[in-house]
């Protein structure tokens, strides 16, 4: 456990939960970001622009933290570019049929006590799990 | 204007919190999912440090009857426990694990190395948008 940060992972994980409540306070809607994107995928009328700026501040946040200064860690894939690819599109296909991810299950659906969201947090999290330890202890071990 | 500004601002927040947290680098969230490895119980943090601070904002907005910029709070209504929502939870989880990106950290990471994470990115899109234009066009022609 020795990359373990639990300072910054409260620290990040709490304004991550800010930005939640400023979306629910600002806008009424739940920050789900998987549901965010789907929504601009022939959008309905009034709901493509403020979806857009959501996703263009989402890109802005790493840019805007660096530029103040602030420490912005690198992005290490170690999937190549057909695992990439394939894992891009379970992603996709799973968060529609299963109407969320991390951000709109696991947090907004965990605050608001949701056992729908604990099911789907609890699966895609196993899941997940299973899938590291199959790809680094079973096939890379 | 005042809406996409809002909007704007929430995925800022967002952003900024992903990188604080460094959810956006897939080797941090890969360790956290490597259980029976090098384990880096990290992002329980980042979760729990967000549903708290959610849960708390979210019970101080549930009495309010319309959010600041549009006309009404639009808390979801799905309850269902169903072979969709477990289903699409494991493909969802697979393709998690296999990569090390979830949308949000994904869309993010974009602004650190795009070149990188496009790709992905992409995919995740034609992914949605396949099941948008084949399963639930399905539903709605079967519903009708």
């Amino acid at each position: 456990m020795e990359n373990f940060t639990p300072g910054s992972a409260l620290v990040g994980g709490a304004v991550i939960g800010l930005s939640a409540v400023l979306l629910m306070a600002l806008l009424g809607r739940l920050a789900g970001i998987s549901g965010i994107v789907r929504g601009l995928i022939g959008p309905a009328p009034g709901e493509a622009g403020w979806r857009a700026a959501f996703l263009a501040g989402l890109v802005a946040g790493p840019i805007l933290w660096g530029a103040v200064g602030g420490a912005v860690p690198p992005v290490e894939l170690t999937a190549g570019p057909w695992v990439l690819a394939a894992g891009g599109f379970l992603v996709g296909v799973g968060t529609a049929i299963g109407g969320g991810c991390t951000s709109g299950h696991g947090v907004c659906g965990l605050a608001r006590l949701s056992p729908r969201s604990l099911v789907a947090t609890l699966i895609f999290m196993a899941v997940g799990i299973a899938a590291v330890f199959v790809t680094r202890h079973v096939i890379g071990g | 204007m005042k809406k996409i500004l809002a909007g704007f601002a929430a995925g800022l927040v967002f952003g900024i919190g992903l990188t604080i947290a460094q959810m956006t680098n897939p080797a941090k969230v890969l360790a956290f999912l490597d259980l029976f490895g090098d384990w880096d119980p990290s992002l329980a943090f980042v979760m729990g440090g967000a549903v708290v601070v959610t849960f708390v904002g979210f019970r101080l907005l549930r009495a309010r009857t319309a959010p600041v910029c549009d006309s009404a709070m639009q808390w979801p209504t799905a309850t269902a426990i169903d072979a969709r929502l477990i289903g699409g939870a494991a493909l969802f989880g697979l393709g998690w694990g296999l990569v090390g990106l979830c949308p949000g950290p994904a869309i993010a990471a974009l602004g650190i190395a795009p070149q990188r994470t496009i790709l992905f990115v992409a995919w995740m899109v034609i992914g949605m948008s396949l099941v948008r234009w084949f399963v639930e066009r399905r539903a709605v022609t079967a519903a009708a």
